[in-house]
């Protein structure tokens, strides 16, 4: 599904983010990047969807080079993942229905799938009362899963989630994380990074741990180990 | 799922949210329309500014002419025989005849107060004023020729002597030529100044709609992340723009007409005749349409010269 093949990224300041990593992660994994903050985790997840480019190496996706990609293709891509931040990046001037149908929208659905689409993902997400709210009127938790609402209404192929836990209270973590294993548990692959040790050891899966750029374990099923 | 919608769909899509952008950011909006609302002013000034230095040199052309005065004893029919000649010259647009009793007349009426003078008159007892012609030329540059036709040896009566007192065209020229000189240079100053000023709040505009735009930049970021195409990002941005500029020229020219109708009589006394109320309303039409347009073009090329700057993932 996803793959890593020696790819190593450096900024301009010759400062290195990324060297020589290299993994697979294959269809209907739910695969937990951790490490330490500048390990790298977020410059992976960023290549991944195409915001740097490597400066060595190639990522793939299903069989195309992500990086060789531009333009309309490169929307297309997009349009297959899901993607969930720390920081929720829900669009502020947008009630919760209108954020979730955005993501439809862009994608070049008909209206009447929106109509039905989003109020489904809303009851999967268990917000269906908030639909007509502002971003600013919700809390924490329920920003984060308005966000993965968005990430999972175009059926996409893979979620990433990148410290989707980072801001939330350990309530709302446990219900993200189980958010995202029943998402994975319907056939889509999640990429989650954390350093949430709570997050890890509850999920039981895949753990690739990161240290100065490179990975430096890869466990089937793995512990929070550093 | 790669469902293709009509272009139609999408572009009822862009203009709501553009739509819907413009009111829910309130605050920003009102800033962006208040400072267009200023650049349009500028570009409207420049309009009604032309129109008053444009209609004062005309005027002041208009008031150039070669008066012929001339001496009491000519005989009118001499006189006349010269409007004929003058008359013939390509040069000329049109002559008066202002007889001795009309010059008498004219003289009265302009000295009804004055009893002193006209006192004076009395006691001289004949007219003592020579008849006149008064020459318009077509065009301001040809009063030279028929100056320097005037002063030719052959204007003579039928017995052989000159009949012309003066003609006055040589001490209203200097004076004419001054203004019109002080008139253009300050009218090309002034299109400098207020050139200067357009400028200067196009660019103002163009950093506030900026600024707009950059509140939204994490906003574009996501929007290309979930995989929306450039054009459908920068749409409602252009959109919304594009409400800026149409609600700040409506204003600006509602605004111009108290302003206008408050310095119309300013404008008729100080400068020749042009009020600027009566001018905005004459030409309401096209004035609307270059205020309309400014700020809609200025509105759309701010908002997608700013988009262009974070839609770059």
């Amino acid at each position: 599904m996803i793959s890593f093949n020696n790819v190593s990224k450096k900024y301009t300041d010759n400062s290195v983010a990324l060297e020589g990593v290299s993994f697979d992660v294959s269809p209907n994994e739910f695969v937990s990047i951790v490490g330490p903050s500048g390990s790298g985790k977020t410059t992976l997840i960023k290549l991944i969807l195409a915001e740097e480019k490597p400066t060595s190496g190639k990522v793939y996706l299903r069989d195309s080079d992500i990086h060789s990609l531009s333009g309309e293709d490169l929307n297309q891509l997009r349009r297959k993942i899901g993607v969930v931040f720390q920081d929720f990046r829900l669009l502020p001037n947008k009630n919760v229905f209108e954020n979730i149908a955005f993501a439809m929208e862009a994608a070049g659905r008909e209206e009447g799938e929106i109509e039905a689409d989003v109020p489904h993902v809303l009851e999967l997400v268990d917000l269906p009362h908030k639909a007509w709210n502002f971003p600013h009127e919700l809390s924490g938790g329920e920003k984060q899963r308005v966000a993965i609402a968005r990430a999972i209404v175009n059926q996409p192929d893979i979620i990433i989630a990148d410290e989707p836990t980072g801001n939330l209270d350990p309530m709302n973590t446990y219900d993200i994380v189980q958010i995202l294993k029943k998402i994975n548990d319907l056939g889509t692959t999640v990429v989650l990074t954390t350093h949430n040790k709570g997050v890890i050891d509850s999920i039981g899966r895949r753990v690739i741990t990161m240290q100065e750029g490179r990975v430096v374990r890869d466990d089937p099923s793995g512990k929070y180990i550093l | 799922m790669e469902a293709k919608t009509e272009f139609k769909t999408k572009l009822r899509r862009v203009m709501k949210a553009g739509f819907v952008n413009f009111f829910r950011s309130g605050y920003v909006s009102l800033a962006s329309v208040l400072v267009m609302i200023i650049t349009l002013s500028t570009i409207a000034s420049v309009i009604f500014m032309g129109a008053i230095f444009n209609t004062t040199l005309e005027e002041l052309r208009n008031k150039v002419d070669v008066n012929v005065y001339f001496l009491t004893s000519s005989s009118e029919q001499d006189i006349l025989d010269l409007q004929k000649r003058l008359e013939s010259l390509p040069e000329v647009a049109n002559i008066e005849y202002i007889s001795r009793e009309q010059a008498l007349a004219n003289f009265k009426l302009r000295h009804e107060n004055d009893q002193i003078t006209l006192q004076a008159l009395e006691e001289l007892g004949d007219n003592p004023l020579g008849a006149a012609l008064n020459i318009k030329a077509k065009e301001p540059s040809q009063y030279q020729g028929i100056a320097d036709f005037l002063g030719q040896d052959n204007i003579l009566s039928r017995d052989g002597e000159s009949i012309i007192d003066k003609v006055n065209y040589l001490q209203n020229k200097t004076a004419i030529d001054r203004l019109t000189k002080i008139i253009d240079s300050s009218k090309t100053l002034s299109s400098v100044v207020m050139l200067l000023l357009v400028v200067i709040s196009i660019v103002i505009t163009l950093n506030t709609i900026r600024l707009a735009i950059y509140v939204s930049r994490e906003e574009i970021g996501v929007m290309q992340l979930v995989g929306a195409s450039k054009n459908y990002i920068r749409g409602p941005f252009v959109i919304t723009g594009i409400m800026y500029g149409l609600v700040a020229s409506i204003l600006t020219l509602i605004m111009f007409l108290p302003i206008t109708y408050w310095l119309g009589g300013v404008t008729e006394n100080f400068f020749i005749g042009l009020n600027i109320f009566s001018y905005y309303l004459s030409n309401i039409f096209q004035i609307t349409f270059i205020i309309l347009l400014s700020g809609i073009a200025i509105g759309a090329a701010s908002s997608l010269l700013a988009v262009r700057r974070y839609l770059k993932l």
